[in-house]
């Protein structure tokens, strides 16, 4: 085992290198992960935003952390349909019977998808600065974002791993990311949740994504987080240990 | 045999899936340096041998040694020692032929992986598409390189299983040369196959796998001399099929 474990850090450098030529060769991928949550905010700002009372006089700063939950909730998708992928044409396999670290093949995809979001999340940033955005956030703050975005993209990349790996078809894989678009739309990401009928406030209210939108609005704007980012921290950590725990049983029917 | 002659040492070997037994006391010794051919009819169990003999599945009972390692007790150092080419051809389509070959030497820990798919590419006629997505491969170029993959790192043992199922002749004979080129360099193959010629080409021994046990097993001349007693006939030669198809395609390069 020994000489494994030294080679471990190497082996998933290998995993991420090839995953990533994965992402960056698929046109699909690129659109639906930063351009298409570009194009929402796009659409939101200059069409809908209009109409919008939001509380806030600039809409692009009240509409960014949702437009970046938006993106990590459409990359999810993939990382089920490249782990499926690996399992059907017996990649996994080859993999493993090889004197490769056994969770390096997995690793190499979870990073994956941490790196690339973080490539697409920057991009999104960066066009929102273009369209007025601005933040009172220090340092401090910017990297507690990033910290929180990280922990929700690891979160839903563990529930997308679960589908992935246990799926019997494509559409079983990819069909997980369709319930997690939706979790931002019905938050206060887009809209106070004060405008909302009773019910759909109530669910929206207490749904993750809101206590995830509010953490980051308040730290982008140099606001008291309050309780919402313990409840933030404690919906991700909660529901990333259970989807850690369930994708990797699905993993190791494969190894 | 002497003990550091023997490759691969199956004894008692046993194995259901759920309630269905697939091996019943599974017993051969496959020597170093030979080719073995195991045959059997589809659903005989010959995949499930090949999957607990390269570690990816633990038998219920039974010794098995592999290079001298015990496949449960010391499944790294067997790895080590093994490559496996599965049924379908394990390749990333995403990624380009020599791609998949530099991939393969990073894990197995190689140094100069560049220079390692450099000659295999030439070895195996893939020079030409070797910066192509394999996705454009045609079904003899993807065997060919779904071996080559198997040979980084020049393994001391190649499991083959059904390495020319789904091939066209030329395509399969070429697979054929392949196979005898690595044993007459000294290494070991074991082989499954479906096709009673491919075993008689290529084969010291030969094994056949029925109702989960090996009915026979020896060289040919073994078995031509224990089966149906050799009749002389004058038969007129007609060419078969695979004459006249191979006639006419000639000598063309399949690149």
């Amino acid at each position: 085992m020994e000489a494994v474990k030294n080679y471990y850090f190497a082996d998933m450098r290998v995993m991420l290198g090839r995953s990533m030529r994965h992402v960056l060769r698929s046109m699909d991928t690129i659109i639906t992960v930063t351009i298409m949550p570009v194009a929402m905010m796009l659409l939101f700002v200059y069409v809908l935003g209009g109409a919008i009372q939001s509380g806030s006089d600039n809409y692009v700063n009240y509409l960014l952390p949702g437009i970046l939950l938006i993106a990590i909730a459409n990359s999810i998708g993939y990382t089920s349909y490249r782990l499926f992928n690996d399992v059907q044409r017996g990649i996994f396999e080859r993999f493993n019977s090889m004197p490769v670290s056994r969770s390096a093949a997995l690793w190499g995809h979870v990073l994956t998808s941490l790196v690339s979001n973080a490539i697409s999340l920057t991009v999104i940033v960066l066009v929102a600065l273009i369209m007025g955005f601005r933040s009172h956030a220090g340092i401090l703050q910017w990297l507690a974002v990033a910290g929180l975005l990280a922990l929700v993209t690891l979160t839903l990349t563990w529930i997308a791993a679960i589908a992935g790996l246990s799926a019997k078809s494509v559409d079983g894989a990819t069909a997980i990311a369709y319930p997690i678009h939706l979790l931002p739309l019905i938050s206060s990401a887009f809209v106070p949740t004060s405008s909302m009928p009773k019910g759909v406030r109530a669910f929206a209210e207490n749904q993750p994504m809101t206590s995830i939108v509010e953490t980051i609005r308040a730290l982008l704007f140099n606001q008291p987080v309050g309780n919402a980012i313990w409840i933030a921290i404690a919906w991700c950590a909660g529901l990333m240990i259970v989807a850690y725990l369930f994708a990797m049983r699905a993993y190791r029917k494969h190894v | 045999m002497l003990q550091n002659e023997i490759a691969i040492s199956v004894e008692g070997l046993k194995k259901s899936y759920k309630r269905v037994s697939v091996l019943n006391g599974v017993d051969f010794h496959v020597k170093k340096g030979s080719v073995f051919a195991l045959l059997g009819s589809n659903g005989a169990g010959k995949t499930t041998i090949i999957r607990i003999l390269s570690t990816l599945l633990k038998q219920d009972s039974g010794n098995v040694m592999v290079n001298g390692f015990d496949v449960v007790a010391e499944p790294v150092k067997v790895r080590r020692s093994i490559s496996l080419t599965g049924q379908f051809a394990a390749i990333d389509e995403v990624l380009t032929g020599r791609e998949n070959l530099v991939m393969i030497a990073r894990l197995r820990h190689l140094s100069n992986p560049q220079q390692i798919a450099a000659d295999l590419l030439d070895r195996f006629g893939l020079t030409g598409g070797a910066d192509r997505k394999t996705a454009t491969y045609s079904g003899g170029m993807r065997r060919r390189l779904d071996i080559a993959m198997s040979l980084v790192g020049n393994a001391e043992l190649v499991f083959l299983d059904e390495p020319t199922t789904g091939l066209d002749p030329e395509a399969r004979i070429e697979v054929w040369k392949i196979i005898k080129e690595l044993a007459a360099a000294g290494t070991t193959v074991f082989l499954t196959t479906q096709y009673l010629d491919e075993a008689e080409q290529l084969a010291d021994n030969i094994a056949i796998l029925h109702q989960g046990k090996i009915i026979v097993n020896g060289t040919l001349a073994d078995l031509k001399k224990k089966y149906p007693p050799a009749k002389i006939e004058y038969i007129e030669k007609q060419p078969t099929l695979e004459d006249i198809f191979l006639a006419i395609v000639g000598k063309k390069e399949v690149v």
